[in-house]
């Protein structure tokens, strides 16, 4: 018994090494001079450099991009992340709210119209999307940035189901006591929902934090990029330079996981229940 | 009393609920509200995010799938199924799809098998279970195009360990210039970045599998290999076909981050998957009807993979 169990602890060692290594290796390599990396190969012991990297990556405007620097990057995509998963629940809420809690005759066809959406994801109709989004206008501004993307109707089938498990005698005692629709919503069901709502919340954040194409095109005034976006302007340095910045871009790298790996490995139980239980 | 669990699996037909879909059984509220306009209100700024942002560009990519329009886009000619032929009959859509198809298999394959072997592990260890499932979750957060640029790092002529590592057994490996190195890397880096995900939802599938059901197949089945392949393994299949259609989603379109950053936004002759070439040649080729036919193409195959998950889910209700 105590040999197998030991069996397993190597499994799980190897498995464990295989997903943290690789990064392990990009901070270590964001602690050291660049010219010392191409000459000596990566490196396995942490540099001299200490965290000077990062200092230049979130500092300084001009490292990879000319005009911007990390700290705006940073703050584009906290813009990002929070625009687009507040804005997801706040409609996908109320759209399921409406779904579930009335009776009305075109209920069944916005139910389908929406379930729609699920059939085709963003890039499949990327070109059309771009297009339509420059029609309006909407180029390099936040807004053009979030609302397509949200689309998408996930959120609203999480909260459709919810929502159905939730007790119809709620609903009853509610309306003898005289509450409205509007009542109902904000003082009963919202309140109810509230570990629903973080779990979709992590999930989304990290969705919205690490969109990489739809960025890509919409943003093409610096001043709109997001960090992940960022990765597209170390790649075009990193092909023209003589010796590449690996430590500048490692530390890009870094920069760009910390918030959503901290948010999942934090709030870890709520956003594996979300998973699991919503697929998105 | 216990339920029996033969070692030839034949009572392992009831699988564990685990409730991964939201469109179940259409039951309705008993009591609802009756308004005119509310359900409306509630509904716009949904309704017209999807028409605006869903509805019309894809109904935009339907169209110009039967155009042909110049370069500039000044004018555009109807030409019926020509881009779709076109697109069907050349050499270079069939390597793509070639390619996209054994991508696919090979990260749904690797990524699901390791996960479901970590995740039996996991399941299995009492000390530091909570510690291990931290650990090799956490990549989850990471996006595609990050995990893509330590990939090329960790890959890289110059500097790269498993460039030095392939070496010692005279592999040769040189990414972005040979075609198969480059596939090489990018079904690693697609499978790392993947098994997070799978590795969650086997956990939870496991973890779903009642003590008693456990406590049943370990009396009754003494191999533990042979207790995973007919007790375990067809416990956790619904969770198991469910992953795959995330996973075949996943290697279409979600790795597109990561296939960019790997080809350093310059393809060459290096493999593709059909979603970059979608990208590739609209953005790129400025080919606007081919692009759009392939989306078209593209849509079809989603459309029909939904269906294949609706007919599992369906089947699922039955066993709750």
């Amino acid at each position: 018994m105590n040999k197998l169990r030991i069996g397993d602890h190597i499994v799980l060692l190897l498995g464990v090494f295989f997903m943290v290594f690789p990064v392990v290796l990009a901070f270590i390599t964001s602690t050291h001079d660049a010219v010392t990396v191409y000459r000596e190969g990566l490196q396995f012991g942490f540099g001299d450099q200490g965290l000077k990297a990062y200092e230049t990556v979130l500092t300084k405007a001009g490292g990879f991009t000319k005009e911007v620097n990390g700290l705006v990057m940073l703050k584009n995509s906290l813009i990002l992340g929070f625009g687009f998963a507040i804005g997801k629940i706040v409609i996908s809420m109320a759209a399921a709210y409406a779904i579930v809690y009335f009776r009305f005759p075109m209920a069944s066809l916005c139910f389908w119209v929406i379930f729609c959406t699920l059939l085709l994801p963003l890039e499949v109709r990327i070109l059309p999307s771009y297009e339509i989004v420059q029609r309006l206008g909407m180029v390099n501004t936040y807004a053009g940035l979030i609302v397509p993307l949200i689309a998408s109707a996930t959120g609203t089938f999480f909260f459709r189901q919810f929502f159905m498990s939730v007790p119809d005698e709620l609903l009853e005692a509610a309306r003898i006591d005289g509450a409205g629709p509007w009542k109902f919503f904000i003082d009963i069901l919202v309140p109810l929902s509230k570990t629903m709502i973080a779990a979709i919340f992590i999930i989304m954040f990290v969705y919205g934090w690490n969109q990489y194409l739809w960025p890509t095109l919409i943003t093409t005034d610096e001043g709109f990029f997001t960090l992940v976006r960022g990765i597209k302007q170390i790649l075009q340095v990193w092909v023209g330079a003589q010796i590449p910045d690996y430590d500048q871009a490692m530390a890009m790298a870094i920069l760009a996981m910390i918030p959503p790996v901290l948010i999942v490995v934090i709030f870890q139980s709520w956003f594996i229940k979300g998973l699991v239980e919503s697929d998105k | 009393m216990r339920p029996h669990f033969p070692c030839d699996g034949r009572c392992a037909g009831s699988a564990p609920h685990i409730c991964h879909l939201h469109v179940r059984g259409d039951t309705m509220k008993k009591v609802q509200f009756n308004s005119r306009w509310m359900p409306y209100a509630f509904l716009l700024p949904q309704l017209s995010i999807v028409a605006i942002f869903f509805l019309w560009p894809a109904a935009e990519a339907v169209r110009s799938s039967f155009y042909l329009e110049d370069p500039f886009g000044f004018s555009s000619t109807f030409v019926g199924f020509d881009n779709f032929t076109d697109t069907l009959t050349s050499s270079n859509y069939a390597r793509v799809a070639q390619f996209t198809a054994v991508f696919t298999v090979l990260v749904t394959f690797f990524s699901l098998a390791l996960a479901l072997l970590l995740a039996v592990k996991a399941d299995k260890v009492l000390r530091a279970g909570s510690t291990y499932k931290t650990l090799l979750m956490w990549v989850y957060a990471v996006a595609p195009p990050v995990a893509g640029l330590i990939g090329i790092l960790l890959f890289d002529q110059h500097v790269g360990p498993l460039v030095d590592f392939a070496a010692l057994f005279g592999w040769k490996m040189q990414i972005g210039v040979n075609y198969f190195d480059t596939s090489f890397a990018m079904v690693v880096i697609s499978v790392w970045k993947q098994i997070p995900v799978n590795f969650i939802f086997f956990l939870s599938g496991l973890q779903g599998i009642s003590r008693s059901v456990q406590e049943a197949a370990n009396i009754d089945c003494r191999s533990g290999f042979r207790r995973f392949w007919t007790v375990t393994f067809p416990l956790l299949a619904p969770t198991g076909f469910f992953l795959l259609i995330i996973n075949v989603t996943y290697a279409f379109f979600d790795t597109f981050g990561i296939i960019d950053v790997v080809l350093k936004t310059e393809p060459g002759n290096n493999p593709v998957t059909l979603v970059y070439k979608v990208y590739l040649d609209g953005f790129r080729g400025n080919d606007l009807g081919g692009s759009s036919a392939q989306s078209v193409l593209l849509m079809l195959f989603v459309f029909i993979l939904t269906i294949i998950q609706f007919r599992l889910i369906e089947r699922r209700v039955h066993y709750s």
